[in-house]
């Protein structure tokens, strides 16, 4: 669905989270905000919902050490027991201060990895794609914050103008 | 100030533990004497009694009796030297983080250095009743360390050995050195951070700087050496060479956890209003790292020995485990389960009573690892947390909640000219 966008360049991070707070006092719907680095607080004044990646993080946790406790006791105790050390592979719990370093390895490499491809996934980036920044100078010292317009353009242009706007643009861009 | 509500309850602390106090004594009275009638009888309440018996068999019977007596003897003694250096090691940990605070020039934490300076100050009475302790075990009134007897280094080759290093007097001069630097260093500090309050540049605050530097290097090549002293040596033969580290984990992890219980009890009371829950975020995340680096070590040294199995070293653990399985597992338990459980979620970090009750825990667990340090040495089988233990942990809470609070009553508790303490007030997270 293509729609008409209206965006507000601003070249000061101070600037921007002022306006940030200024449109949501006025009850309009920030569509996105593309900025250079991350800015310490845009998310709470966007009014974006926390993050649930933590949550992810912890489950991938739990699967990593599973994953190493059931790899363990197959490789170790039940495939191929060996004697290391004088200490007969027969049982996983009698074993087990020899494991837990692989045990916590294997949680850290989980949680960790799968917690960066969920982000991948999440934010829908993958090789070789298009970029989503409407401007090059996002990338470099501009800050552009994005609204859709809704047949109150000129209002939203006033209302942006008077936030320290260093440039508004229109465009019609393919949201998803 | 609010603090003095706090006063009472220290004092009534004291109390309690004065009253505990002569029950120490009747009640290892009582044990002695029962065990000296016939031991049978006495201890149908002390766990793994059975295995005791069982485990002497190599012994004559009066032998036997003969090492359960210095056993019961040393209990009060080592009840009360648990405790002492329990809270002495919660100052001393601390010092050490306030000391990082001053050489990292840290930014968030200067809203707290009071609460840490009023913690601080229980290094002059902790650190002297413990070197009273230490006095009376070289003058043997008790006997926690047995190389201080000169028969037992007599008929021991491995004590001899190490009787260049391990000897009373160079015992007693190095704990004097050691205490002496932690006081000199904390009354130096304190009185540089007051005298910043008043000053019209920065020069105390950078000569802070300087000498906290210093102090750390210091401090760490010494507080190695005082647990090794002080706690190792009472197992003379056995040896770690992380032991220092892990020590200081325990001290530095039980330190913050009292750091945000004060500054939680004392914003409760409508002191430090500047202090925001950003300030309680970090110190419970400090809680939950340095748990969790206690642990890493405490693994590290359990590990290597079980994995080498060598039997000079595994005795170490064979006690623990056969004699003091509750303790032993329970204390890993306390200490590395909950508070990774309890304080994972960022969210809980910031609610002062899950804080609070995560510090509960981790503080019990502390006081059962350094348990778990010094009593199968000194008491072997005959542990038991009852009166004395308990008597002498509510004494020294009692000393330390008096004297701590004392110190934290007698500045104001923002400090007014740091050069950071615009930062420490704006921060958040």
């Amino acid at each position: 669905m293509a729609s008409k966008v209206i965006q507000a360049f601003y070249n000061d991070d101070d600037v921007l989270m002022h306006a940030v707070k200024k449109v949501k006092a006025a009850k309009h719907h920030i569509e996105e905000v593309y900025c250079p680095f991350p800015v310490h607080g845009l998310d709470k004044a966007m009014g974006l919902e926390p993050t649930r990646i933590a949550i992810t993080s912890f489950m991938y946790g739990c699967v990593g050490l599973t994953v190493a406790i059931v790899m363990m006791n197959y490789i170790m105790i039940e495939d191929w027991p060996q004697d290391i050390g004088g200490k007969p592979s027969f049982s996983y719990i009698e074993n087990m201060p020899a494991f837990v370093p692989i045990m916590f390895e294997l949680t850290v490499f989980f949680a960790a990895h799968l917690m960066v491809i969920t982000f991948y996934l999440r934010s829908r980036l993958w090789p070789f794609k298009k970029a989503e920044n409407p401007d090059v100078r996002t990338t470099d010292d501009h800050f552009v914050m994005e609204i859709e317009v809704h047949d109150n353009e000129s209002q939203l242009r006033d209302l942006l103008a008077g936030t320290g706007a260093v440039e508004i643009n229109i465009s019609e861009k393919d949201l998803h | 100030m609010g603090a003095i509500i706090l006063m009472v309850l220290g004092a009534l602390g004291i109390a309690a533990g004065f009253l505990a106090a002569p029950s120490t004594v009747e009640e290892s009275k009582a044990m002695m004497a029962s065990h000296d009638d016939g031991h049978g009888d006495a201890h149908g309440a002390t766990v793994s009694h059975d295995n005791a018996d069982a485990g002497a068999h190599a012994m004559s019977a009066a032998e036997h009796d003969e090492h359960v007596f210095h056993q019961l003897q040393n209990k009060p003694w080592a009840a009360l030297y648990v405790a002492a250096f329990f809270f002495f090691m919660i100052a001393l940990g601390v010092l050490a983080f306030y000391a990082i605070q001053r050489a990292a020039q840290a930014g968030w934490s200067p809203l707290l250095f009071r609460v840490m300076e009023g913690i601080t100050s229980y290094l002059v009475p902790g650190g002297i009743i413990v070197f009273v302790i230490l006095l009376l075990s070289v003058l043997h009134v008790n006997h926690l360390f047995v190389w201080m007897d000169a028969d037992v280094v007599a008929h021991d080759a491995l004590l001899q050995g190490k009787s260049g290093y391990l000897n009373p007097t160079f015992f007693l001069i190095r704990a004097a050195i050691f205490l002496a630097g932690w006081i000199a260093y904390r009354e130096y500090s304190r009185k540089l951070s007051l005298a910043q309050d008043e000053s019209t540049d920065d020069s105390n605050f950078k000569l802070n700087f300087r000498i906290s530097a210093a102090f750390l290097v210091f401090y760490l090549i010494s507080e190695s050496i005082m647990s090794w002293d002080w706690i190792m040596s009472v197992d003379p033969h056995w040896f770690s060479t992380l032991f220092g580290w892990y020590i200081f984990a325990s001290m530095f992890v039980s330190g913050i956890t009292v750091i945000a219980m004060v500054t939680i009890y004392l914003k409760s009371k409508g002191h430090l209003e500047e202090v925001n829950n950003s300030h309680i975020h970090d110190l419970a995340k400090f809680m939950f790292g340095i748990s969790i680096f206690w642990t890493y070590l405490w693994f590290s040294q359990f590990m290597l020995i079980w994995y080498a199995n060598i039997p000079e070293e595994v005795t170490y653990y064979v006690t623990r485990i056969q004699d003091y399985n509750l303790p032993f597992f329970g204390m890993i338990a306390m200490n590395f389960l909950f508070p990774v459980l309890l304080l994972m979620n960022s969210d809980y970090k910031r609610m002062n009573w899950f804080v609070v009750m995560a510090g509960v825990v981790i503080l019990a667990g502390h006081y059962m690892d350094i348990f778990n340090a010094i009593m199968p040495a000194t008491v072997g089988d005959q542990w038991f947390i009852g009166i004395p233990e308990i008597g002498a942990v509510l004494f020294f809470a009692g000393l330390f909640l008096f004297w701590i609070f004392r110190a934290l009553a007698s500045a104001p508790l923002q400090p007014k000219r740091n050069p950071f303490i615009e930062e420490s007030r704006h921060f958040h997270y």
